[in-house]
């Protein structure tokens, strides 16, 4: 038997079988139903960390969530898990852990020099230490610093485990399984109402499992665990262990994260790690609980000294002792009950403390009036001094302290919603305030009732409260029902180095400092000094600090206040909130109906809002993507080419208003536009900047299919809502988005007509179906089909849509029909050289932040009727003569390139902001005309063609002298689009 | 949050995109005098109130209903929902 603090018998752990576990690479054993910490202190093993500041030894205080001291490195390899609380971590066979925040060994760490230089490293030592010579923060202080500071190290690799997300709807939520949950749950849960049921712990039961007192005939323990096993017998209740509810948000939603696999060595396979549930509620019942409270004195941070608590649950249910010699100092009854419990089981108490005079007696053990004052014991404790009422001083061997300041309601979650806690006088402690999160209840230790037999039955009353039940109440047990007796009591008079933050290093000096130093608010307090802003939150410290600030303050605690509590509860992996949302699932993907048939081309993707789109489509003996894309550009242009575009946003619009409700939503007029007609739209935003453009067709005298730029496809459909619903809510006119419905493509090219009239059925000559014309046809003997003859390249060209299950079907065909002109496939990257040399404008020239004027198309804006944007156009601002124009841009050399970004300056003026011209937009190399050509934004463009400029990007070193040229490249005056 | 809908029940907020101010819907009259003026206020000028609020919000991932949202921006607490649609006339728009 090598766990030689394991007491004899007794406590909810499983004897009978064994886990292997290693800390800081050595070998232990312990028991299924032991933490971490458990295990390691049954091991003997009392020392678990270094502190942040000072790097000073640390042990557990606390058997709970609560925990600022015993943070471990836990797992390894990609797993690895830093700041991991050994007092919550459930031991599993092979678990790996490892302390942090050392230089060297744990027990020899060179870092804990620091301890030796604490009169230097005082409350904002920051602030006053490293702020000269100025330049040596970013050089020397702060790699310093980030070097020495953090606690737990990353793995810096890729999580290899699954999150999840989840959402559960109840009657009743229930926040914690101690008596008052049990309670609470087995009211609701007998009366048919659908009950959650969640506690943090991996075992139900709360402090009935590290208590000795029976409820009825049964030990606490049992009696919960009959209870669970009721509840999850009943199909209404839902019993979640290991899951904390780390936040009430608005209108009954929490945030609960499920620790579905933290206690296996690996997920098994298929299952996530964690889930974070989305829990909607009518009603709440916190039950929360309530976390002890230290006392401080100086060297009060030893390994072995402790919440007088943690040693009781540690010896009640984890059958462990710190030592086999323990004292505890206290300033209320409760801490004299773990004195009576560890003595039960044999274990030596050298001497209970307590500063009251009134404390109740015992004939088992010394009761000493008094305090403890100091200790001794350099990696755990070895002796502590007592100064007695009477003035004299005592030495108490013992290798575990125990403290007891009274106990604070775990009042956390009421606080959420903007509540404030209220001072209760006899518990000195906060207590949930009246302005709580809508439809919660508080009961047991978190509302103030702290006996067993008051938390059970404010855990029934707040069950038939919340649900109105009137059915009978579950009978009761008989419970203890002591009362709270306390003297409060909060440091030790004289001390400096007495811990109130143990993980941040913050000490009652400090505080004291930092009242000295002005800083009054508790916030500020909080912020100076990091007081209760480590991974804890500061639930064992808090109300340390506050004492002594109303103190120095001549205030009461609760004139000093509370500083916020806010989500989450206890620290949450950021894994879990991402979910699955990661990486490439990050974003949902769609898929254009032509992805398989690209695919099987070899096509390069890119997303665009979402979705993938072909990029380039390499052949054999191309090495890079300007090949291919050169390619497709010059086959398109020479022949026939075709791209997907049933990305672009489409809107179907019917009506009898629909023409009306165009020429609302566009600048420029559509009332008049014939059926069998498509015309090109521009769309402002109601202060006149230009939103989308795209083509709107008129189908029939009440029918129009309007498209928009791929990214805006939503923003845009949104728009055409809110001006449809609220402001002309009377039109006769109906839209809905069409976008995935039809598959799209693009077909371009001087022999583009020969390719679709060998699938098209009906008669699609010039004459037939002329430039902008637009129809309802069918395709390949029957299928119903939309085509327009549109042009974004410039050339010769139709957009031809099918349902979108054809759309697979269609390209196939379609390729087939071309394959006697070489039809080639192009993707984004030719459909915007193609642009470009067209001079159209597209999301890099509509940027937010450019007119109708500034895109050459001011005169599309129509005076004669109402459109969003037109009266905010007209603005005087925003119609300067010498405003921006857009341009063409080429090179003076042809080699030369023209890099999108770059500034338009004069060829002999300064290059600086000032004398900022204009800039570059879009930029590509133009396989037609050999070089490189640019579309860009110049102050009065318009009038300036011919002249050279200067193309500066200071950042990246280029100056290039340039022409600028009308943004039309190829084909200016369209006899290509008409042909 | 949970947005009553008036057509589909309690939903999820995550549901829904946010607008802003329901003054949106009192878009000025584009042949006034001072149209101007009117709609450089309609389109900056709006309050910001701690408290009780009218705001737009679009149900883009549902039916797609404007909605008019009376809410308190402190609590978060939702008195009124209401479609866009019948506010917009109740306000004198029709088309």
């Amino acid at each position: 038997m090598t766990q030689k603090n394991r007491i004899e018998s007794g406590g909810q752990i499983d004897r009978s079988q064994t886990h292997s576990f290693t800390f800081d690479g050595k070998s232990y054993q312990g028991h299924p139903g032991d933490t971490l910490a458990s295990a390691l202190l049954a091991n003997g093993v009392r020392l678990m960390g270094r502190s942040f500041k000072y790097h000073r030894p640390r042990g557990p205080l606390t058997a709970g969530s609560e925990e600022p001291n015993a943070l471990v490195e836990l797992r390894d390899g990609a797993r690895q898990e830093p700041n991991t609380r050994a007092t919550t971590t459930e031991l599993f066979d092979g678990l790996v852990a490892k302390s942090q925040n050392r230089l060297g060994s744990l027990k020899f760490d060179l870092l804990s020099i620091n301890d030796r230089l604490s009169n230097f490293l005082t409350a904002g030592f920051y602030y006053k230490t490293f702020m000269w010579p100025a330049a040596f923060w970013e050089k020397l202080y702060e790699p310093v610093i980030r070097h020495a500071a953090g606690l737990g190290s990353l793995s810096l690799k890729d999580d290899p485990d699954v999150y999840d997300k989840g959402f559960l709807h109840c009657d009743l939520l229930i926040i914690g399984a101690g008596p008052a949950g049990l309670a609470a749950a087995l009211t609701a849960g007998r009366a048919g109402c659908d009950v959650i049921l969640a506690d943090e712990d991996f075992r139900m039961g709360g402090r009935l499992n590290s208590e000795t007192f029976s409820l009825g005939d049964a030990s606490g323990a049992d009696w919960a665990k009959a209870v669970v096993a009721e509840l999850e017998s009943l199909p209404n209740v839902r019993v979640m262990a290991r899951t904390t509810v780390i936040g009430a948000f608005d209108h009954g939603i929490y945030g609960a994260v499920e620790r579905v696999s933290d206690h296996m060595h690996t997920p098994d396979t298929g299952k996530p790690r964690q889930i974070l549930w989305r829990i909607y509620t009518k009603r709440t019942v916190l039950a929360a609980g309530a976390t002890e409270r230290p006392i401080a004195f100086e060297n009060n941070d030893r390994p072995g000294i402790m919440l007088a608590s943690a040693l009781r649950s540690y010896a009640n249910r984890f059958s462990v002792t710190a030592d086999n010699c323990v004292a505890i100092f206290t300033n209320n009854d409760d801490g004299h009950r773990t004195a009576a419990d560890l003595h039960a089981k044999g274990i030596k108490i050298a001497a209970v403390v307590d500063v009251r005079s009134d404390a109740p007696r015992n004939y088992d053990y010394e009761v000493l009036e008094g305090q403890v004052v100091d200790t001794k014991g350099r990696l755990g404790l070895t002796f502590a001094e007592v100064k007695l009422a009477n003035g004299t001083m005592r030495t108490l061997e013992c290798g575990a302290l125990g403290l007891s300041g009274g106990w604070n309601p775990n009042v956390h979650l009421t606080c959420h919603q903007r509540g404030r806690p209220i001072w209760n006088e006899a518990l000195s402690a906060f207590v949930p305030g009246d302005h709580l999160p809508a439809g919660m209840t508080v009961a047991g230790a978190a509302s103030g009732e702290m006996s067993t037999a008051g938390a059970l039955q404010s855990g029934v009353q707040a069950a038939q409260d919340a649900l109105d039940l009137n059915d009978e109440a579950p009978a009761l047990p008989q419970a203890e029902d002591a009362p709270v007796n306390l003297k409060p009591f909060w440091y030790v008079e004289g001390c400096s180095r007495a811990w109130l933050d143990q993980q941040n290093d913050v000490t009652v000096k400090d505080v004291k400092l930092s009242h000295q130093e002005g800083f009054r608010s508790v916030e500020h307090l909080k912020r100076y000094t990091t007081l209760g802003m480590a991974t804890d939150q500061g639930k064992t410290s808090n109300m340390g600090g506050l004492a002594i600030m109303a103190e120095l303050a001549g205030k009461t605690i609760p004139e000093v206040g509370t500083t916020i509590f806010r989500p989450p509860y206890t620290p949450t992996a950021i894994g879990v909130f991402g979910g699955r949302h990661r990486g490439q699932d990050f974003h949902p993907k769609r898929l254009t109906p032509s992805h398989r048939w690209a695919e099987e081309q070899g096509a390069v993707f890119v997303e665009v809002g979402n979705w993938m789109r072909a990029q380039w489509f390499p052949r054999a003996g191309e090495t890079t993507w300007r090949e291919s894309v050169d390619r497709e550009v010059l086959a398109t242009r020479g022949s026939v080419g075709v791209c997907d575009v049933t990305t672009l946003g489409k809107v179907d619009v019917q009506g009898t208003d629909a023409a009306e409700f165009l020429n609302k939503i566009y600048c420029n007029g559509f009332a008049k536009l014939d059926v069998g007609k498509t015309r090109y739209g521009l769309m402002l935003r109601e202060d006149g900047i230009a939103k989308d453009d795209g083509t709107a067709a008129r189908l029939a005298e009440d029918h129009f299919v309007v498209t928009t730029t791929t990214a805006n496809a939503l923003p845009v459909y949104r728009h055409m809502e809110f001006v449809r619903q609220c402001l002309f809510p009377d039109m006769d006119v109906q839209l809905i988005s069409t976008t995935e419905a039809w598959a799209q493509y693009a077909v371009a090219g001087p022999n583009s007509r020969k390719v679709l009239e060998k699938i098209v059925d009906q008669d699609i000559s010039n004459e037939a179906f002329p430039f902008m014309a637009c129809a309802n046809i069918t395709v390949c003997g029957g299928l119903r089909a939309r085509l327009f003859r549109i042009s974004f390249s410039g050339e010769l060209a139709y957009e031809i849509a099918v349902p979108t299950a054809y759309g697979d079907a269609l390209i196939r065909k379609i390729m087939e029909a071309g394959a006697e002109y070489d039809i080639t496939p192009y993707g984004t990257e030719a459909l915007g050289v193609m642009r470009i040399e067209k001079g159209h404008a597209a999301g890099n020239e509509l940027n937010g932040t450019t007119t109708a004027q500034n895109l050459g198309m001011g005169r599309m804006v129509s005076k004669k009727k109402d459109s969003i944007g037109s009266i905010l156009s007209e603005r005087e601002g925003l119609n300067r003569d010498d405003d921006l124009r857009q341009v063409g841009i080429k090179p003076v050399d042809a080699g030369a390139s023209v890099p999108a970004g770059a500034h338009l300056m004069s060829l002999t003026g300064p290059i600086d902001a000032t004398h900022d011209q204009g800039y570059v937009t879009s930029a590509c190399y133009s396989p037609c005309l050999g070089h490189a050509i640019a579309l860009g934004f110049l102050k009065d463009g318009s009038q300036r063609l011919g002249e050279r400029m200067r193309l500066v990007s200071p950042l990246t070193k280029v100056e290039t002298e340039v022409e600028i040229v009308s943004p039309h490249f190829i084909d200016p005056e369209g006899g290509r689009l008409r042909a | 949050m949970i947005i009553e809908h008036p057509l589909l029940g309690p939903r999820d907020a995550a549901e829904f995109t946010y607008l802003g101010d329901a003054r949106l819907i009192d878009r000025p009259d584009w042949q006034s005098e001072t149209a101007a003026k009117d709609f450089f206020e309609y389109g900056y000028l709006r309050d910001n109130p701690a408290g009780w609020h009218q705001e737009l919000w679009f149900h883009e991932a549902g039916d797609r209903s404007w909605l008019v949202i009376t809410r308190n921006t402190i609590t978060h607490e939702i008195s009124k929902v209401e479609l866009a649609r019948d506010v917009a006339r109740s306000r004198g728009r029709s088309k």
